[in-house]
């Protein structure tokens, strides 16, 4: 077993190993972090193929194309792919190229570990995926699985558990890792308060992770003891109780998006300052509204229930628990736009998708906010209109965040400057293509079109037709970011500098590397720390 | 080799990726059993025996290299901080089994009584005389008639037993650190004898639920919570003493200093969870 020794010169620039191998046992978080991105990036195709699936039948009244149960299936696998396979991944593959440049770190603490933790989510995905070819179909309850229902499925129901065990056990593996790193990895000097805030609300994503993964395992271990070794959890005739159920995935269900949504929060609190050229606004608060957040997540899951016949005064805590969440998210929205205020802006690509995320998250947090509220949620519930709300804040949120990133951050993975005409497109075309395929749902939902249907009312027809055509537009027009990727790693439009963007250097450390970045970093740790983001 | 300062990052990982196939093929080889194929229990040995291999070999080399001094300081605690993290996640696992148990004993089943009916609410259309009451097996009785498990029988010895091994435990960990090697191979030993004997005791308790007390795991709710809570504490017990095991094994071999000795306290940390876990249980499914 060679050892690459960390703060040892005569390694300085020992490369990495050649052919495929590299790649099935690197222990590099540089390695490790790209083949997370790629996987996601293939995933994020795979999931828009799904949903333009269920675009397509839903581009006008009657059944078209596919079957009821396909259909089901559909929006079942799109759900689990977009959420276990595109977006989480690829926030830990952000975490694993970016969160040891960040602090200084020679790489992540744990590199085995985060080696399995990779092909866990591979084969987690796998197992998934491997259902669409099976008797009875893939599971077609919806991504929360609820009993009676998904104990209907067919053959493919102990796969998409145990498929929910593996990718348990990788985000489990991973967000350990990260805590480890960022407690123990820190160059001298990096204090907890000098952190980027993308470490941060990493931090407090993996803390997230670690306490919510092992109680979806128990959920769906609890299912599949239901539906084969004769357990009474979600049968009332037993004494058990369907809405058990509920409330347990919820409690997972509500951090789970937080998940996804808090490491979005930190690369836009990491992207917008540096064009602004300005310090973030309010770091500490950031922190804190960060943290406040991840707490408030644990103790308002009910409110995803608010219409299953929960006693009044549940009703009415899970309601104002859910407000309080717009208190630090107002903190956040505040905070962006205050770093923007009287700042020296430019729009380059990832400005112009951060600007945009502020903007369109800010929406799909109003449409949150008017659903926390019980009596009138009766009426949203299960319509087109969560639809749109939660799309709000996952695609124009996370998703384009994660395309900022990639911009952002290309030149220095790549040591090449992406064509930033070509980027420019794409962002506008999904900007636009975006609000045409989720802005009309919000009136198809409160005009009543329940979701989870292949076919619907013929009054619903318009709306719909137009969230399809803007579903294809936005669907084709991430094939742009695609030929981005490859084009920049081939040489884009030029080098890049080390720096890349204007005084980069002063908001965070890895931007005082070369571009490209060598296969190891900090093997020395770091002289001086940038303050210049808080 | 690691030096004080530096902190050792190995360069590349053969067993991981083993693992996890070996991982995969176990699932799926169980879920192939489970919808009735019959290659389904061959694949879940294959993948298993993989599984075993992985961790064998990886554990194995932890150990080569922690015995040749490349773990140093930095690397020690960020093992620990990993072990933590671990059981973290492994007390949110139980606690949604306690928490099941709780929410159906204290809500679910008043409400399948009639507790808090109104308009609108089908409870008593359904079970129109069914009365709440606790063990239950619900309104369908489910698995039949069944008789509870007392707590002042084995279940009692149980915790005597772990609490014992939990002090053996900590007897070896303070040989360890004082260096007295025959301390800690004894204390290590009665921990793990302490630990085989409760599954033994346990295994018993089973059986006797099953042909004589008519309690399975198809006993209603009841059986579930019981045999889920007490199921998952058992295999982890399993783990937990196999691990000790392996720890012992190392120890007579001369491994681990007052210093360095990682996997001893991460095994005494998860014995330790493990005895905590039981008390719950013991307060929580067999005295209340």
């Amino acid at each position: 077993m060679s050892s690459v020794v960390a703060e040892h010169d005569d390694h300085h620039d020992h490369g990495p190993e050649k052919g495929i191998l590299r790649w099935i046992f690197t222990t590099n978080h540089k390695d490790i972090g790209t083949l997370y991105l790629f996987f996601a990036l293939a995933m994020f195709f795979v999931g828009g193929t799904m949903a333009l699936i269920i675009r397509s039948e839903l581009f006008e009244p009657g059944m078209q194309f596919v079957e009821p149960q396909f259909f089901n299936s559909m929006t079942t696998m799109h759900a689990l792919v977009m959420v276990f396979g595109a977006v989480m991944p690829a926030f830990v593959g952000l975490a694993n190229w970016m969160i040891p440049l960040m602090i200084g770190a020679p790489d992540m603490a744990l590199p085995r570990m985060n080696n399995m933790s990779f092909w866990m989510l591979v084969a987690g995905v796998l197992l998934l995926a491997s259902t669409l070819f099976m008797e009875g179909g893939a599971p077609a309850s919806g991504w929360t699985l609820y009993p009676p229902l998904v104990l209907q499925t067919g053959d493919a129901l102990p796969f998409a558990i145990f498929s929910v065990h593996m990718l348990g056990i990788s985000s489990i593996m991973g967000a350990i890792n990260v805590i480890v790193t960022v407690f123990n990895m820190r160059a001298p000097g990096m204090t907890l308060m000098k952190m980027p805030l993308f470490v941060w609300t990493w931090l407090i994503t993996a803390f997230l992770l670690i306490a919510i993964m092992p109680v979806f395992a128990g959920a769906v271990t609890m299912l599949l003891t239901d539906r084969f070794f004769e357990t009474s959890f979600f049968d009332a005739a037993g004494g058990g109780d369907p809405v058990l159920y509920q409330h347990i995935f919820w409690f997972f269900g509500h951090p789970e998006v937080y998940v996804m949504i808090l490491p979005t929060f930190g690369v836009a609190s990491t992207i917008i300052p540096v064009f602004a050229r300005k310090p973030l606004f309010g770091y500490t608060s950031m922190v804190y509204a960060t943290s406040a957040i991840a707490f408030l997540s644990f103790i308002v899951w009910a409110h995803h229930m608010f219409t299953v016949g929960m006693p009044i005064a549940g009703e009415l805590y899970f309601m104002y628990a859910t407000m309080l969440i717009a208190v630090p998210t107002g903190v956040k929205v505040f905070n962006w736009t205050a770093t923007m205020w009287k700042g020296a802006m430019t729009f380059e690509t990832p400005m112009l998708f951060s600007i945009a995320f502020v903007v369109l998250f800010t929406m799909g947090g109003f449409t949150g906010l008017m659903m926390s509220v019980a009596p009138s949620d009766f009426q949203y519930h299960d319509t087109y209109f969560i639809v749109a709300h939660f799309h709000y804040t996952l695609v124009p949120a996370s998703v384009f965040i994660l395309m900022a990133a990639g911009y952002f951050w290309l030149p220095k993975w790549t040591g090449n400057m992406y064509n930033e005409r070509i980027g420019r497109l794409h962002f506008w075309l999904s900007a636009i293509s975006v609000n045409i395929l989720f802005f009309p749902q919000h009136f198809l939902g409160l005009a009543g079109m329940p979701r989870r249907i292949p076919d619907y009312a013929v009054q619903f027809a318009d709306w719909n037709m137009i969230s399809s055509i803007g579903a294809f537009i936005y669907g084709f027009s991430q094939l742009i970011f695609v030929w981005i990727v490859f084009d920049t790693i081939k040489g884009g439009s030029g080098k890049a500098t080390d720096e890349v963007w204007e005084d980069a250097r002063k908001h965070s450390l890895e931007w005082t590397l070369p571009s490209p970045t060598p296969y190891h970093t900090f093997e020395k740790p770091p002289e001086k720390i940038p303050t210049e983001h808080f | 080799m690691s030096t004080d300062k530096a902190y050792y990052i190995p360069s590349k990982a053969v067993w991981p990726f083993i693992g996890t196939i070996g991982l995969m093929t176990t699932l799926a080889g169980f879920a192939n059993y489970l919808n009735g194929f019959g290659y389904g229990s061959t694949m879940m040995v294959f993948g298993l025996m993989l599984f075993v291999l992985m961790l064998t070999g990886w554990f194995a080399l932890q150990a080569a290299e922690s015995e040749s001094g490349m773990h140093n300081h930095g690397v020690e605690i960020s093992y620990r901080m990993g072990m933590m993290w671990f059981i973290f996640s492994e007390v949110m696992f139980f606690a949604v089994f306690f928490g099941a148990l709780w929410y159906t004993r204290n809500l679910s089943v008043d409400w399948l009584g009639g507790f808090g009916d109104g308009p609108g609410r089908s409870t008593n259309m359904l079970w129109p005389d069914f009365e709440a009451h606790w063990p239950t097996n619900g309104p369908g009785e489910i698995g039949g008639e069944f008789e509870t498990m007392g707590a002042f029988g084995l279940p009692l010895l149980n915790t005597l037993l772990l609490l014992s091994s939990g002090v053996t435990c900590t007897w070896a960990h303070h040989g360890l650190l004082a260096g007295h090697r025959d301390q800690l191979i004894k204390g290590l030993a009665a921990t793990v004898g302490l630990g085989f004997l409760f599954v033994i005791c346990q295994a018993t308790e089973y059986h006797e639920a099953y042909t004589e007390m008519g309690l399975t795991l198809g006993s209603g709710i009841y059986g579930s919570t019981f045999f889920m809570l007490t199921g998952f504490h058992g295999f982890h017990v399993c783990v937990g003493a196999i691990i000790l095991t392996v720890v012992l094994f190392r120890s007579m071999k001369g491994h681990f200093t007052p210093e360095n000795h990682f996997a001893f306290e991460g095994a005494a940390w998860y014995w330790h969870f493990v005895d905590v876990v039981w008390l719950g249980l013991f307060i929580f499914v067999y005295i209340l």
